[in-house]
This record gives C-alpha cells, sequence and structure tokens, in this order.
C-alpha cells in the first residue's frame, strides 16, 4: 500500500537577540582588548568632533562681509557664497552662465533617464556617446551661439567637461583597445598593447605637460589647438589605456561557452561580440569602471599644473582675492565636500547599476 | 542500368548530410582524434559513447568547427570545411547545436535568446522571428517563460530552452554534446522528451550521450570511440545485444552493471 508523502510545514527560525544592547556587546565590547579600543576610539572622537562641529556650524558665519568673518570664531561660509559664481563657472561670462546650466540639465539629465530605464539600451549608449558634442557647443559656442574663450571656462564646470567627456569618450576608445588587444591579428594586438603600456606607464601630470608642450611642435605652425583641447585629449588618451585594461579583465571573465553558442548559431565575429561577449564584460566591470569614473574626476584638477583653473585651482584663486584674503580653509573645504557630494553620488550610482544587472542572474 | 547507379550515387550524395574522412586533429602534440570516417545520411539519429578523454566531443565540435581539424576532410552540407569563415558562417546557421551548460545568454531574456540569430543571421522581420520562436517554445512546453531570463529557469527548462533557440534556425542537422550530462536525474526526462520528439520527425541528429536508454530506442545507430577512434558503430540492438569489440563489451558491461 502506498503511503502519502506529507511536507512538513515551514518554522520560524529561532527568535535571535537582537536590540541595540546585543549589537553594543557584541560588536564593541566583545572582549576586553575590542573594550579598550572602543573606549580609546570614543575619547578621541570626543575631542574631534565638537570644536570641529562648533567651526564648521554652530560658530559659522553665513551671511556678511569679510570684515564680519574675521570677527567670528567659525568658518566664513559668507565668503563661499560671495564667491560662488567664480566656484562654479570661473571666469565664465555671468550673463552666459545658462549655457554650463543647461549643459548640466542635460547631464543629470541622462543620468535619470539611465538609471530609470527610460529608453532601451542602445539608445542611451548613443546619447551618452554623443553627449560630449552638446556640452561643448553649449559651454563653447559657434554654430550661431556665441563663442566663449575657452581661456573663460573655470571651476566646477571645467572639472565636470574635462571628467565627463574624458570619461565618456575614453569608454569606447578603452573598449576598442581592449577587443584589439585580445584580438589574433598581431599587428593590431601589438599596437594596442603598444598604446596600453606606454600610456600606462608614464603619470598624467606627464602626458598634461606633453599635450600642453610638446603636441604643439608636432603641429604645423599655422595649426593651433587651444590649450583645453590638447588637455582634454591627453586625459582622454590616459583615460583610455585604463579603461581597456579593466574591461579586458571583463573580456577574460565570460565563459567561453557564450562565444561558442552564439557562433554555433550562425552569428559572426563582430555579431558575437556585440550582443553577446561586450554586453557580459561590460556588466562584470561596473565596479572598477565607476572606480574609474571616480578616480578620473579627481585626477583633473591635475590640469592646475598646465595652468587651467578648474574647480581645485579656483578655489585657491578665489582665496587670494584681495578682500577675502586669508580664507583658504573655507575653500579647501568646500572643494573637498563638492568632490565628495560627486564621487559618493557616483560610487551609489554604480551600485544601483550592478543591482539593476543582477535581475535574473545567478 | 548505368543510368539508374548514376541516379543512385546521385541521390546518395544529395542525402549525405555530414561526411568526414580521414579526420585527424591534434591539441599540441596530442592525437585527440585518429582518423575519423563518419558518413551520417538525412533523417539518421545518431547516438556516440564511449568513456570521457575518448575524443566524441571534439569529434561533433569539429563539425560546425568550433574546433579546427588538422587533416582529412570534412563535408556538411556539401560544403567542406576550411578556414574560409565565409563559408563556414553559411554552414554553421544549419548546423544547431546544443552543450552540456546550455549556454544560454544570461543578458537576455528566454525570447530574446530564441530571435537574436533569425533576426541578425537569417535577416527575418522581427514579428516573424517572434512568432517562429513562440512556435518552438510551445514545443517544448515553456512557452509561458518567454519573458524570463534564463537564470530563473532550471536546468532541464534550460536545455529545453537551448533546443529551441537551435530550431528556431531551422537546422538541417542537430548536434547534442551531452545535453543530460549536468542536469539533476529528474530533469533529464523533459529533456530526451523533447530530443526523442524531434527525432520523430525526422531531424538529422548527432548526439554525444551516456543515457543508454535514449539509444537503444530511437538511434538508427550507435558509435562507440575510445582514445580519439570509432572503435565500434552498429545498429542499436546488435550494438547493445552482440558487441564486437572486446573493448565495447567491457565499456558496457562497466555502464550498465547497476
Amino acid at each position: 500500500m502506498t503511503m502519502v508523502f506529507q511536507p512538513s510545514p515551514d518554522m520560524p527560525p529561532p527568535a535571535s537577540q537582537t536590540g541595540l544592547l546585543h549589537w553594543v556587546r557584541n560588536n564593541l565590547f566583545n572582549s576586553f582588548a575590542n573594550g579598550l579600543l572602543t573606549i580609546i576610539g570614543l575619547a578621541i572622537l570626543a575631542n574631534i568632533i565638537p570644536p570641529l562641529v562648533n567651526w564648521l556650524l554652530i560658530d559659522a558665519i553665513f551671511q556678511g562681509t569679510a570684515e564680519t568673518c574675521r570677527q567670528g570664531q567659525g568658518a566664513c561660509w559668507a565668503f563661499v557664497d560671495a564667491q560662488i559664481k567664480l566656484f562654479l563657472l570661473g571666469p565664465y561670462p555671468t550673463e552666459l552662465a545658462w549655457r554650463p546650466i543647461f549643459s548640466a540639465v542635460l547631464l543629470f539629465g541622462l543620468f535619470i533617464i539611465t538609471a530609470r530605464h527610460m529608453l532601451k539600451t542602445a539608445h542611451l549608449v548613443v546619447a551618452w556617446l554623443i553627449l560630449p558634442l552638446p556640452i561643448y557647443w553649449l559651454i563653447g559656442g559657434g554654430l550661431g551661439l556665441e563663442v566663449v574663450d575657452t581661456s573663460e571656462w573655470g571651476g566646477l564646470m571645467l572639472t565636470l567637461v574635462l571628467a565627463v567627456v574624458g570619461i565618456l569618450a575614453s569608454l569606447p576608445i578603452g573598449v576598442l583597445l581592449a577587443l584589439g588587444r585580445s584580438m589574433q591579428n598581431k599587428v593590431i594586438k601589438g599596437f594596442c598593447i603598444c598604446v596600453i603600456e606606454l600610456v600606462r606607464g608614464v603619470p598624467l601630470v606627464t602626458i598634461l605637460f606633453m599635450a600642453t608642450i610638446m603636441l604643439p611642435l608636432f603641429l604645423p605652425t599655422d595649426v593651433e589647438i587651444g590649450i583645453l583641447y590638447r588637455v582634454q585629449f591627453g586625459i582622454i588618451l590616459f583615460s583610455s589605456a585604463y579603461i581597456a585594461e579593466v574591461v579586458r579583465g571583463g573580456l577574460q571573465g565570460v565563459d567561453k561557452g557564450q562565444g561558442e553558442a552564439a557562433v554555433a548559431l550562425g552569428l559572426n565575429r563582430w555579431k558575437t561580440t556585440i550582443f553577446i561577449i561586450l554586453p557580459q564584460a561590460l556588466k562584470i566591470v561596473i565596479p572598477p569602471l565607476i572606480g574609474r569614473c571616480i578616480a578620473l574626476l579627481k585626477d583633473t584638477s591635475l590640469v592646475v599644473v598646465v595652468g587651467l583653473l578648474d574647480f581645485l585651482g579656483i578655489a585657491k584663486a578665489a582665496s587670494q582675492d584681495a578682500e577675502w584674503l586669508g580664507f583658504d580653509a573655507e575653500a579647501f573645504v568646500f572643494c573637498a565636500f563638492i568632490y565628495w557630494v560627486l564621487c559618493f553620488s557616483l560610487s551609489r550610482y554604480g551600485r544601483s547599476l550592478e543591482k539593476r544587472g543582477q535581475v535574473g542572474h545567478h | 542500368m548505368s543510368g539508374q547507379n548514376a541516379a543512385l550515387a546521385a541521390k546518395n550524395e544529395q542525402d549525405t548530410v555530414i561526411s568526414l574522412v580521414d579526420m585527424n586533429k591534434w591539441y599540441g602534440d596530442f592525437h585527440v582524434l585518429k582518423n575519423i570516417n563518419l558518413e551520417v545520411q538525412r533523417g539518421e539519429r545518431i547516438v556516440i559513447c564511449g568513456p570521457s578523454g575518448s575524443g566524441k566531443s571534439t569529434m561533433i565540435r569539429c563539425i560546425n568547427q568550433l574546433e579546427e581539424h588538422q587533416s582529412g576532410t570534412i563535408i556538411v552540407n556539401n560544403q567542406e570545411l576550411t578556414n574560409n569563415t565565409k563559408a563556414l558562417e553559411k554552414v554553421r546557421k544549419d548546423v544547431g547545436m546544443c552543450f552540456q551548460h546550455f549556454n544560454l545568454f544570461p543578458h537576455m531574456t528566454i525570447l530574446e535568446n530564441l530571435i537574436l540569430a533569425p533576426i541578425w543571421v537569417r535577416k527575418m522581420p522581427r514579428k516573424d522571428a517572434i512568432d517562429l520562436a513562440m512556435t518552438y517554445l510551445k514545443r517544448v512546453n515553456i512557452a509561458e517563460q518567454s519573458q524570463k531570463y534564463p537564470g530563473q529557469l532550471s536546468g532541464g527548462q534550460q536545455q529545453r530552452v537551448a533546443i529551441a533557440r537551435s530550431l528556431c534556425m531551422s537546422p538541417k542537422v542537430m548536434l547534442f554534446d551531452e545535453p543530460t550530462s549536468a542536469l539533476d536525474p529528474e530533469m533529464i526526462k523533459e529533456v530526451l522528451d523533447v530530443m526523442e520528439e524531434l527525432a520523430n520527425d525526422g531531424m538529422t541528429m548527432l548526439c554525444v550521450t551516456h543515457e543508454m536508454g535514449f539509444a537503444k530506442s530511437v538511434a538508427d545507430r550507435v558509435i562507440f570511440m575510445d582514445g580519439g577512434e570509432i572503435v565500434e558503430e552498429n545498429e542499436p540492438n546488435e550494438f547493445f545485444n552482440n558487441p564486437q569489440m572486446d573493448r565495447t563489451q567491457l565499456f558496457l558491461s562497466q555502464i550498465l552493471s547497476h
């Protein structure tokens, strides 16, 4: 006679000891040494945090002149407020400020569209890749817009232009270099290895100096390319080499069976790469790619050495304004805060991309 | 009389889908396939078995050139396989393949997996490709999963999707490379059922498998390989009940002793 198998009902897990006290005991005082470290740590924090909060917020002066600031004890945020246009746009003509602002709106709009996946992936890729053109056109002018010479670009705007255009342009170049490096063809492979290893073997500062000083030597004398464009070129070159190596890692991480399955279906090598290999490789390398974006955003501060006034450079310049002399600390703290906000947002953005990519995958 | 012979020869010629003549392959110095000779007629169902490392997977992977051979001739659909990439891509369109680990594309939905090749290789309009894909998904009993991703399906379901994906290219031959080896016991049957149905529809099939029950009920011919060579080939009844070579007898006694 057959017996009927009855699956056992699901039971809740044993009631765990949760709660604040339990957490504190388990994480901060779980041994004598750790207890001691906790107490020392708390003592140090108690000495640092109150004066810092006092300076940053409680005693800080948010409105007024340089004179009111000098009489006060805290940070002089009135200085940042007074110079905010300089921080954000540098010497860019104020009456044309809508142009960089509109560029920023385009950029963040595209971020939101991407995060919400409001367009097809193929359309998104195209939109991101052509974004540098409207950015340069809006800020620089031409084709019906009043031309603003690149010597008048500066501040946070310049930092963002160099970093955003640098990343967007170096992604496709980096992908091509990575694909070239993994090709059978010895000539293409050798060329890609040379480019990647030469650029990676040199510090960014060197590349920037070469772009500003040496590049003009190779160009005909009547051809003049603005320093900003040369610096942008150097940054793209630098970033491409690093992205190529990141992407190459991703290409190696894709299961060999994927390419075999695509080829067995009759897809040629390029279609296999574009539809099957690259999407999976890029998904694998989202975390290191975001890392590269963050690093590049901060690396752009090196353009100061070739005379461009990026966000950090303008902060230094602003604190040497005769009227507001002596507020370097405020300038740099503000600068650091904005950099942190940007980098942290990028990092969170990367996390959300990773999470979205995990839907339906092992 | 001679005219009749010529007609017969022509018919034979036409009906030979795959022919391997004195085919050899090496991995470096290692001689993996030795003088393989094999003819497959249209509609034939062939099961290839043998111990691991005997070269059976490598052999069927040579048929669509996922592996290159170094000497001898391979002719598939009257096209000799050389390193002419264009000709090779043309042959691959008509040769479907299922893998041990399914190799579905994890970043695409089931439906997208199925319509990719018809759209980009056969240049089929998207709507037609979707109709075709849904037909085959229904045939492997999995139409309701079309919007899911491969990772959300069981192994057996994934392998059935992989079969449907190959069928969307209307292949003239199907190659199966151990299609049930990575599956849980309870899922093997659902995949074998689909394969058996395919065989009954007259599909030309080459199947590397350890499922001897499948070989007995479906195969027209069983091929036993060892050490990179075809040791013995026969129709299944003879092969299982009256194996000629001692190596075949040993193999069968090993796998059928439980």
